[in-house]
């Protein structure tokens, strides 16, 4: 018989053994758990002052919404946030991840974070990963160099750019900044398309929806607006409401008593202290 | 090298759900109006119920076109009866005539899981529920499509039928009156609207009853 070794890889990582029994078990049709995704539409703008982010806020697992209100900004430092689509899972746990050691490197460094930190740390992790982490962000900030927007793909490439989005409604949303964006817009102009971006996807990705948030950086400081805007309220309470009274229905009743197996005899010895 | 399987498929889902309810002297047949495919909306106001017959109103949910198609050859089916009998098909007859025409196609089906509704010869309410294979069965109340697993427990609780093993046989109809029965059916739309992705937009509320039929509509979230 013959040792067998479990091989670990050295420093953590993914171990790729079940690899072929998952495929086994596909073609006989037992299929994995699903993932909590994302759906999601985010987006990103730089405007005249700084960058404002957005994303919707409903999370799915499948054809079913798990969350109706969740948080898809995430914050990275007091001058950076980013926005997280893909597995809940993984942009949740590299954004926290990120955002420590960008804590830590603000203490070791003294100055203020800078968005290309971020962003190196997060696309080093993710290409890393070789895209199995699936994390699809949009990162902005302002620092020291000047306003900053970035997208990052779950392999590891990045891009840098006026106006950003990302997710399953990020065609919707990408048809309304191509349409309206022009350089140099208001801090309320920012907001407004940010937000008819969001709704366009809200409206018209079925992996998107509820409220939209909004997050306003400037140099000064940030805005985080959580639910600017709530387009999508319940359509029909009953006025009566409903009551749930029905136990489930007893078809038999039959008691069996337990049989004595052990005599108990009354007044036995005190235990020995 | 793995064997390369069919990426091809005939078949598409369009999502969308659908709920029938029966009353002593009325039938309540509700579907959201919304038509999607993959995570894209085709349309708004797409109508997933059609008119068998005079007292007889079918709602189905899965692939439209496969639905089109089932519709036509019913409604074919049932003019070819109207000619020979003289009469309009009665719901328990349509009900036998849809299982039928589903089980035709037993080995290439109609992706269509519908629900009929409908009076029956004496007035009262009927609901057949069906699966895609023409398996039916006579029930007080159903729903199919992608919120029927939200919307079905939630009937089952206000309107399950007491057990049958209890005696005497209890009546599978509700005793909901019409407005509570249309009251029950809005708010179970709105809240499968809330969770499940593919419903929503509007709702397409039908009632037959001896007086014949109305149509109601009512907004859902469109997100």
């Amino acid at each position: 018989m013959s040792k067998s070794v479990v091989e670990v890889p050295p420093k953590g990582g993914f171990s790729f053994d079940l690899c072929k029994r998952n495929e086994m078990l596909a073609n006989k049709g037992v299929n994995p758990p699903s993932f909590r995704k994302t759906g999601t539409t985010i987006v990103g703008l730089i405007f005249q002052d700084g960058v404002i982010l957005g994303a919707d806020t409903r999370a799915t697992e499948g054809p079913i919404v798990c969350d109706k209100n969740c948080e898809k900004i995430h914050y990275m430092a007091p001058n950076i946030y980013c926005c997280g689509a893909g597995t809940a899972a993984d942009t949740e746990a590299v954004t926290d991840m990120v955002s420590s050691q960008l804590q830590l490197h603000r203490y070791h460094t003294g100055r203020e974070s800078r968005v290309v930190t971020a962003l190196t740390l997060l696309k080093r992790h993710l290409f890393n990963y070789q895209g199995y982490v699936s994390a699809a962000l949009v990162l902005g900030g302002v620092d020291v160099t000047g306003p900053h927007l970035h997208t990052i793909y779950p392999h590891g490439s990045t891009d840098t750019l006026p106006f950003a989005t990302m997710g399953s409604g990020s065609l919707a949303a990408m048809a309304v900044f191509e349409s309206k964006y022009k350089e140099g817009l208001t801090r309320n102009e920012g907001i407004e398309l940010v937000t008819e971006a969001i709704c366009s996807g809200i409206f018209n990705d079925l992996g998107s929806g509820s409220n939209v948030d909004v997050c306003v950086i400037t140099k000064g400081g940030k805005e985080y607006l959580r639910n600017h805007l709530q387009p999508n309220p319940r359509t029909y309470t009953s006025s009566k409401g409903y009551s749930f009274p029905k136990k489930t229905e007893v078809l038999l009743t039959k008691i069996i008593p337990l049989k004595e197996k052990v005599e108990i005899i009354e007044g036995g010895d005190a235990m020995e202290e | 090298m793995t064997k390369q399987q069919a990426n091809w498929s005939p078949y598409d889902n369009n999502g969308g759900s659908c709920v029938a309810i029966a009353g002593a002297d009325y039938c309540v047949i509700a579907a959201d109006t919304r038509m999607s495919t993959g995570y894209n909306i085709l349309t708004r106001e797409y109508s997933k119920i059609c008119k068998l017959a005079d007292k007889c109103v079918m709602a189905s949910s899965g692939f439209q076109a496969d639905v089109k198609a089932l519709q036509k050859q019913l409604a074919a089916r049932h003019l070819i009866y109207q000619h020979q009998h003289n009469k309009q098909m009665n719901c328990p007859a349509m009900a036998q005539l849809l299982s039928n025409t589903l089980y035709y196609k037993r080995f290439f089906p109609y992706y269509s899981f519908n629900v009929l509704g409908g009076l029956d010869n004496e007035g009262k309410g009927c609901v057949f529920t069906y699966d895609a294979v023409g398996s039916y069965e006579k029930v007080g109340y159903s729903s199919q499509g992608s919120g029927s697993t939200l919307i079905m427990p939630f009937l089952d609780n206000q309107l399950k039928s007491p057990s049958p093993l209890l005696l005497p046989v209890q009546d599978a109809v509700t005793p909901l009156v019409e407005a509570e029965a249309v009251n029950l059916v809005k708010t179970v739309f709105a809240s499968a609207s809330e969770r499940d992705i593919y419903t929503g937009d509007k709702l397409e509320i039908v009632v037959v009853t001896a007086d014949g039929i109305r149509r109601e509509y009512m907004e859902l979230r469109k997100d």
